[in-house]
């Protein structure tokens, strides 16, 4: 499973970054969490509010800081 | 509806601390209490609702919205849905680029990025409980008339060539637009008011403290003799000052307040504070990601002179 956090480096995309790594641990998943800071790779996925997030390849939500229990659901579904 | 606050206030100052009214200490002590529960009932409640209407306008709806409308209805249109639009200034590259892809013309897309800092719902809550509805309806309207006629301005310079050159080569992906439930939207909301009050709680019992002070220890009319409508040199002061302050708005509308009933001008508080929420220097970095100088230049003198010419507009009516 590979997730990405989209965002040009900002305080909440950290912290996305930091959530979604802690939903990994909780599930107990193999995952990778990569950061995606570069614009046009950004809006190749269609997002226009920072910070997104992107399981294998599909936009799970974006413009929001979601939290761990949200990220997890996320990676459920 | 807002009187309970001044009963509270009332009720707290004079029995439970038992202070004598007239004195300078009762004075700041009642306006502090009187200001920090109203303000704060006013962030919660208000803050929640513009959530939920926020919740309906994701970027990317709002982008789809302006795409292919007649040019000064999209000016309109960008103006009004940047008050309703999530926006953070890390947002406003991605923003900006979505935007330019769509075709929606740079002009548009300023109105858009000019409106959405200035006529923020932190600002209008803070406006409307230590002002009233009168000036915060000002506030809301002249700072939509600010966006757009800057971005119209912007859009008749024809400075497409100044839009960093890689933009032009993005190719946006089709995002679904995610539907929420209520659910999903009340959730939203709460963790929304969360973030808000997270970030600027501190500046607001900060500058309603330092505005308490002003209220209680400063003479009336003290502003009058240096920074009243007679000197002309105010208004632009008052912006240049304005600048550096940015994501304090929550902490200076309070201390601003103080001072406009120590006789500083309608026009010039307008300004001062269109400008500590309209020009930043942070956004104005970020967006060099985006824009070559001459553009940014060209951003902020223009919406500097047109906060300016606002200012000298309402001190010369009022």
């Amino acid at each position: 499973m590979k997730i990405e956090i989209l965002g040009p480096g900002c305080p909440r995309c950290q912290a996305l970054e930091a959530n979604a790594k802690e939903a990994v641990k909780e599930l107990g998943l193999e995952a990778e969490v990569e950061k995606v800071t570069e614009m046009g790779k950004i809006m190749a996925y269609g997002v226009m509010s920072t910070p997104g997030i992107v399981v294998d390849g599909k936009v799970k939500g974006s413009g929001k800081l979601f939290s761990v229990e949200e990220i997890k659901e996320m990676l459920k579904g | 509806m807002l009187k309970i606050f001044t009963i509270l206030a009332d009720i707290i100052t004079y029995q439970w601390f038992g202070l004598e009214k007239g004195h300078h200490l009762t004075e700041a002590v009642h306006f502090f209490i009187e200001d920090t529960t109203k303000i704060f009932f006013l962030l919660v409640t208000i803050i929640f609702v513009v959530a939920i209407i926020r919740s309906f306008f994701p970027p990317e709806r709002t982008r789809s919205f302006l795409a292919g409308k007649n040019l000064f209805v999209a000016h309109v249109l960008a103006a009004a849905l940047g008050v309703v639009t999530p926006f953070c200034s890390c947002s406003a590259c991605p923003l900006f680029i979505g935007f330019v892809e769509a075709g929606i013309p740079l002009g548009v897309t300023f109105s858009f990025l000019i409106s959405s800092p200035m006529v923020n719902e932190v600002a209008l809550v803070l406006l409307f409980g230590l002002f009233g509805w009168k000036i915060a309806a000002i506030y809301l309207f002249t700072g939509l008339i600010v966006a757009i006629f800057a971005g119209i301005i912007i859009g008749k310079l024809n400075m497409e060539r100044y839009v960093a050159d890689y933009v032009w080569e993005i190719r946006m992906g089709q995002a679904e637009i995610p539907t929420m439930t209520w659910k999903e939207r009340i959730q939203y909301a709460k963790g929304y008011v969360r973030e808000i009050l997270k970030k600027i709680w501190l500046y607001v019992l900060g500058g309603i403290a330092v505005g308490a002070l002003v209220h209680g220890y400063v003479p009336e009319d003290f502003l009058l003799k240096y920074a009243g409508p007679s000197n002309p040199l105010a208004v632009p002061v008052a912006v240049i000052l304005g600048v550096p302050l940015y994501s304090n708005a929550a902490g200076v509308i309070p201390i601003v307040e103080a001072l406009m009933s120590k006789g500083l001008p309608l026009g010039t508080t307008l300004a001062f504070m269109m400008a500590v929420t309209a020009l930043s220097f942070p956004e104005m970095v970020i967006l060099s990601q985006v824009l070559k100088k001459q553009l940014i230049m060209t951003f902020v003198g223009i919406v500097t002179v047109t906060i300016i010419f606002v200012g000298y507009i309402f001190n010369f009516i009022i």
